[in-house]
């Protein structure tokens, strides 16, 4: 196989798995909705928390607004239910990413600590504004409209629209990984006083990440919103203890840093949390906070980073000999 | 000759101590300049000065006839004045090559220059950058995994490959092995002489800053004590008796 093929072929083994899968397993479509929006939580986490370097808890933030403003359009604009869906969700991510451009560059002036406390705020303000707010909703929440078809297509539409979402996410930041973004944010990671000493444009890169994080993460609000059908502000929307946890856990379990870990993470989460919904109900949560004790104490840098840790040359790490360490 | 860098009667203080006090010194273009003093005396507090990276208490500093002292330290990089660290610092979790990579000088990035991927032509100056300083072999390892000595290196590499105008550098050599540092020496040389970069060198290892400087600043308790050649210096009364604590 030419390299080409070797580093393509297993995007489209799962591109192939992901088209059949809801026709192989007709009873989970849902199930594996959320997988692929899974996927796209733990990958734009990643982009601040582990590429980056900076711990955030307020992502969420960005789901919910384009959850809310998707809904809002698709309820006011009446546009019918294809359109308003789509021009709400490309509403909610340009409204998501300006909030994260005014947000940011005030909020990600902070560093370490301060900045993770900073955003835990975020979402909790934002909740609590939601569920003040009439116009959309208050406490009482939004309904989504009514999907004009029957509930099996229904399905179909929001499964094949998070695998689209989660393939996209994927694909642009493994192009922008490749390129001076990846290698910007993983120098702010490593020495930001350095890389301010080198003259990086710091607070611009640290700003445009939140924004590539918030675009994602505003449509999949849109998906969300529309797939549950009911936006409650605290536990839906901006939902911190769950969604916003889960985001950060999943790419810790994976491996933050890595561009598989995040994936990898997200699939093992999603698939042991509804094996023990299943199996352990009544337990579930004792089940789940046992696996992230076990990987915290065994996997600090989580799947893909212990790998990386005992095998540096399967991800390209050492010594070229060849030609007597001469440049060719 | 021009002068590059021009301080002008700068002063810093910490709460009651005073760590530059009133401090003036030029450099010119293509020179080489060594800047000694015992611990303590305000080396690189004046380095900090300069770079911008806390703001001075008085005087003036001017870079290519431009006031900059109340620049902060990416403007002022991005202007050509760039400094390296006495305890190294690289970016460790990536490769040398990456580390690299992100050195490129950043005057003109817009929004295309940043979602960019880095061309052919910056990848071939970075390995040939990492061969002058001897890393070629090791361009794949992550920063972090090389010796104290190696990161020095590419800590300097990176630097070159920022094209600056202006170095400063702060102490170059310690920890460094013996036979390492004459080597150092040569591509500090071959950089000044070959790429037109203007070197100031805090250093303690006095048979590197006689080799090496054309001209010598030495500071003690926070002020100027002397300055000339490296001959004069080595002979003048007061530098001797500061390194040897005849106070």
């Amino acid at each position: 196989m030419s390299p080409l093929a070797r580093r393509l072929a297993p995007l489209l083994a799962i591109g192939a798995v992901a088209l059949v899968a809801p026709m192989l397993l007709p009873a989970f479509k849902t199930q594996l909705s959320f997988l692929w929006i899974m996927v796209c939580f733990a990958l734009t986490w990643d982009i601040i928390g582990g590429q980056m370097g900076y711990n955030s808890f307020g992502n969420v933030l960005f789901l919910g607004v384009g959850m809310y403003l998707c809904a809002v359009v698709q309820r006011d604009a009446e546009l019918g239910y294809f359109p308003g869906l789509f021009v709400g969700m490309a509403l909610g991510a340009i409204l998501a990413v300006a909030v994260a451009a005014v947000l940011g560059s005030g909020i990600l002036g902070l560093r370490g600590h301060y900045f993770a406390i900073g955003t835990l705020g975020l979402g909790i303000a934002a909740g609590e504004i939601a569920s003040g707010w009439d116009y959309i909703g208050a406490g009482s929440g939004l309904v989504t409209p009514q999907y004009p078809g029957d509930v099996d297509t229904r399905k179909m539409l929001f499964y094949y629209s998070s695998f689209a979402l989660a393939a996209a996410t994927f694909l642009t930041l493994r192009h922008i990984y490749g390129g001076r973004f990846g290698l910007a944010i993983n120098a702010i990671r490593d020495d930001e006083d350095k890389a301010e000493a080198m003259g990086l444009r710091t607070t611009r890169y640290k700003t445009m990440a939140w924004c590539v994080s918030a675009v994602f993460l505003g449509v999949a609000g849109g998906i969300v919103g529309n797939m549950i059908g009911f936006i409650d502000p605290r536990d839906v929307a901006f939902a911190g203890p769950t969604f916003g946890v889960w985001m950060v856990l999943m790419a810790i379990l994976g491996g933050r840093g890595t561009l598989w870990g995040p994936v990898v993470g997200a699939v093992v989460f999603h698939v042991t949390q509804e094996l023990f919904w299943t199996y352990l109900l009544g337990w579930q949560r004792v089940a789940l906070g046992l696996l992230i004790v076990v990987v915290v104490l065994f996997f600090p840098l989580g799947i893909l980073g212990w790998l990386r840790e005992r095998r540096p040359e399967l991800f390209g790490h050492r010594v070229d000999e060849a030609d007597g360490g001469a440049r060719p | 000759m021009t002068a590059l860098l021009e301080v002008e009667d700068v002063s810093k203080r910490f709460g009651g101590v005073t760590a530059n006090n009133a401090i003036s010194m030029a450099v010119a273009e293509g020179e080489i300049v060594g800047l000694i003093g015992p611990n303590g005396s305000g080396k690189t507090t004046l380095f900090n000065s300069i770079v911008g990276f806390h703001p001075v208490d008085g005087g003036s500093i001017r870079f290519q006839g431009e006031e900059i002292s109340r620049l902060r330290v990416p403007e002022i990089a991005r202007r050509g004045l760039l400094r390296t660290f006495q305890q190294t610092r690289v970016y460790r979790r990536m490769t040398c090559l990456q580390n690299m990579l992100i050195s490129e000088p950043h005057e003109r990035e817009g929004l295309a220059a940043m979602f960019a991927r880095p061309q052919g032509a910056a990848a071939e100056r970075g390995e040939e950058l990492l061969e002058f300083v001897g890393l070629y072999a090791k361009r794949l390892l992550l920063a972090g995994d090389l010796s104290f000595g190696q990161q020095k290196l590419l800590e300097f590499a990176m630097a070159l490959m920022n094209e600056p105008a202006m170095l400063l550098l702060d102490e170059p050599t310690a920890g460094i092995n013996p036979t390492l540092i004459n080597g150092l020496i040569e591509r500090l040389k071959r950089a000044n002489a070959d790429l037109g970069i203007t070197l100031l060198v805090i250093e303690h290892n006095m048979r590197v800053i006689m080799n090496l400087a054309q001209r010598i600043y030495c500071l003690a308790h926070g002020e100027l004590l002397a300055e000339g050649r490296p001959e004069d210096i080595r002979n003048d009364r007061r530098v001797v008796d500061a390194y040897l604590g005849a106070h």
